[in-house]
């Protein structure tokens, strides 16, 4: 795709740069820009494989370097909404589920409906308006304050500018988990054995808490692992939006200057990410869930 | 002997909405009058899907918010209210669910047998009761800490059963409690609910099958189209002379050991005017296609049929 792209390394590697057409070629030879499609994806491959990925064109560094550094700033953020957006998702999940039909369900569902239907970078911006513009409780963006080095930034000063972005980036997760962990408590519900368990004469929140939850958390940890995608899709929006330096924005910037190595990179540490996830969430069935447990062990 | 549950003229509807929004309420019991005495098995024996389960259900207070229930319940002479149903249950009354459906397939049977506790102390007093009523039941530790995925169809049964026993109630409700179980289970189940009513318990049996009826219980109701039509002793089902009601008759007629004496005709799902028999009925009056019959009693046997007795005359 990207060879289709009109892309050319040499010309994004030169910037605004006058050269003369020698020694265009010169470097045409050097970056292997001549070579045919398949030489240069075998070529990609080799070096893969000995464990490099290449030089990124506009950080002028190795590639792995670039994700290493991009990728930790990225990682906090988005482990940090991730729990937020599991915690507060099935919460919100377990109380609208319990109370089907109640005006708090109506409230948490309309609420989940805007939330799933408004854009990621919208929130953003909305956040930014309300919180850093209006009432200046926040910073714009940027992870790090103006004119002071990376080194040199608190503990304190990070994570209060982690907030405005990790709310953000946790608002979609919520709508998604809390909607269907309130529809898999309705269902539980509506079950026999919940039935059974009020029939013997069991408390309303006691049967929420001890065969609700039970049988509502498994399902949705799983949800949440496999919401890795959609965290990495958000994160380049709102790393966009709030000027943090992550992986998301040093994806955006490969696409647009068209920095190949680096864009080829990104793609592959994503999916990683992403296989993870939903590997995880399949390791964490086996364990948990007794039925699939004592399959394995027969 | 005490009167432990009275029911009298209980009616369970159910409002639907048909063609959009149209509403209709559709009647599943009707008018339904029991009694159960302690150390006394009664049975309701009617066909599958005909809203037997309703009974237990209204009783245990755990119908669905879309229906409606007139009529009285008592436990002990006192009217079963919601929030006493509330305290009784699990407690006084217990109920004896279908299957193994009934149980959290996440939780350890043990521990859905000791259920919900207040603290530490509680929890550790109920789990000696458990281990006393497994125990009873042939089920050892090893059957503690299975999940009921696990468990076989006998062994499902007994620990539903021991499920009902650990808060030692006075009134059983079992709902269907055999359904699904190969012979030799069966006739374990009738063995253990016998049992109860030798150690003073009264029991309410909810079934669809004939013969664990009259195996196991000192009377039977038969239930016809949501209605309770005869009450009657289970030494009169032996000679279909001392059955009165029509139906009974050629219900029993139809056992296998009585001749496989067929008889054409369903129950009604309508609403009917009349007799819910009357489309059936060999022996009709003119009277029974328009007015329904009052259950009555006549010589001990409780019995809603106009051939019977002076008492029914025109209302």
């Amino acid at each position: 795709m990207i060879q289709l792209s009109p892309i050319d390394p040499v010309k994004a590697y030169l910037g605004q740069r006058i050269v003369s057409q020698e020694q265009l070629a010169i470097m045409g030879d050097y970056w292997g820009t001549n070579l045919s499609l398949g030489e240069r994806v075998v070529g990609w491959l080799q070096t893969l494989a000995s464990g490099s990925m290449g030089f990124s064109l506009i950080y002028r560094v190795p590639v792995t370097e670039v994700i290493m550094q991009k990728f930790t700033a990225s990682l906090t953020l988005m482990v940090v909404s991730w729990v937020i957006s599991a915690i507060v998702g099935f919460g919100l999940g377990i109380i609208a589920g319990a109370k089907e039909g109640s005006w708090i369900d109506k409230a948490i569902k309309t609420y989940c409906y805007i939330l799933q239907s408004t854009p990621t970078f919208w929130i953003g911006l909305v956040l930014l308006m309300v919180f850093s513009v209006y009432l200046g409780w926040f910073p714009i963006g940027l992870s790090v304050p103006m004119g002071q080095l990376a080194d040199t930034v608190t503990f304190w000063q990070w994570l209060y500018r982690l907030i405005l972005p990790a709310i953000t980036l946790s608002i979609v997760g919520i709508a998604s988990l809390t909607m269907y962990t309130r529809d898999k408590l309705i269902n539980v519900k509506k079950s026999d054995y919940f039935l059974f368990a009020q029939a013997r004469g069991e408390s309303f929140w006691g049967i929420i808490k001890n065969h609700g939850i039970r049988n509502v958390l498994l399902p949705a940890i799983t949800i949440q692992f496999l919401s890795f995608n959609e965290l990495f899709g958000g994160t380049i929006l709102v790393e966009q939006v709030f000027a943090y330096p992550g992986i998301g924005q040093a994806t955006v910037a490969a696409g647009l200057r068209s920095d190949v190595p680096l864009l080829l990179g990104i793609v592959i540490i994503s999916t990683i990410f992403v296989f993870v996830g939903n590997l995880l969430a399949d390791v964490i069935y086996k364990y948990v869930d007794p039925r699939i447990r004592s399959e394995d062990d027969e | 002997m005490e009167k432990l549950l009275e029911v009298n003229n209980l009616s369970i509807s159910f409002t639907q909405y048909v063609q959009g929004l149209n509403r209709h309420d559709l009647k599943v019991i009707s008018d339904l009058t029991i009694d159960v005495m302690e150390n006394e098995i009664v049975a309701i024996l009617g066909s599958s899907g005909s809203g037997k389960s309703l009974l237990a259900h209204s009783i245990l207070g755990i119908l669905p918010y879309n229906s409606h229930v007139s009529g009285e319940i008592k436990y002990k002479g006192n009217i079963l209210t919601q929030e006493l149903k509330e305290k009784l249950r699990g407690k006084e009354i217990c109920l004896i669910p279908q299957s193994v459906n009934f149980l959290d397939p996440l939780m350890k049977v043990s521990e859905q047998a000791i259920g919900e506790c207040k603290d530490e102390n509680e929890h550790n007093e109920k789990k000696l009761r458990q281990r006393e009523v497994f125990d009873k039941y042939g089920l050892d530790e090893s059957v503690d800490d299975l999940y009921p995925f696990e468990l076989s169809g006998g062994m499902a049964r007994k620990v539903l059963l021991s499920t009902a026993l650990i808060g030692n109630p006075n009134l059983l409700i079992a709902d269907e409690p055999t359904p699904g179980l190969d012979r030799k289970s069966v006739e374990e189940t009738i063995e253990d609910i016998k049992n109860l009513k030798e150690n003073g318990k009264g029991v309410l049996l909810i079934t669809h099958e004939i013969d664990v009826a009259l195996k196991t219980a000192d009377r039977i109701a038969i239930f016809y189209s949501g209605y309770v039509i005869e009450i009657n002793k289970v030494e009169n089902f032996s000679d279909t002379d001392k059955l009165l009601h029509p139906y009974t008759k050629v219900l029993i007629n139809a056992l296998p050991r009585n001749g496989f004496n067929f008889s054409e005709g369903v129950q009604p799902l309508d609403d009917v005017s009349g007799c819910p028999y009357y489309e059936n009925c060999p022996v009709r009056l003119d009277k029974c296609e328009n007015n329904i019959p009052q259950l009555i009693e006549h010589n001990g046997v409780m019995i809603r049929c106009f051939n019977i007795g002076g008492v029914n005359d025109e209302p």
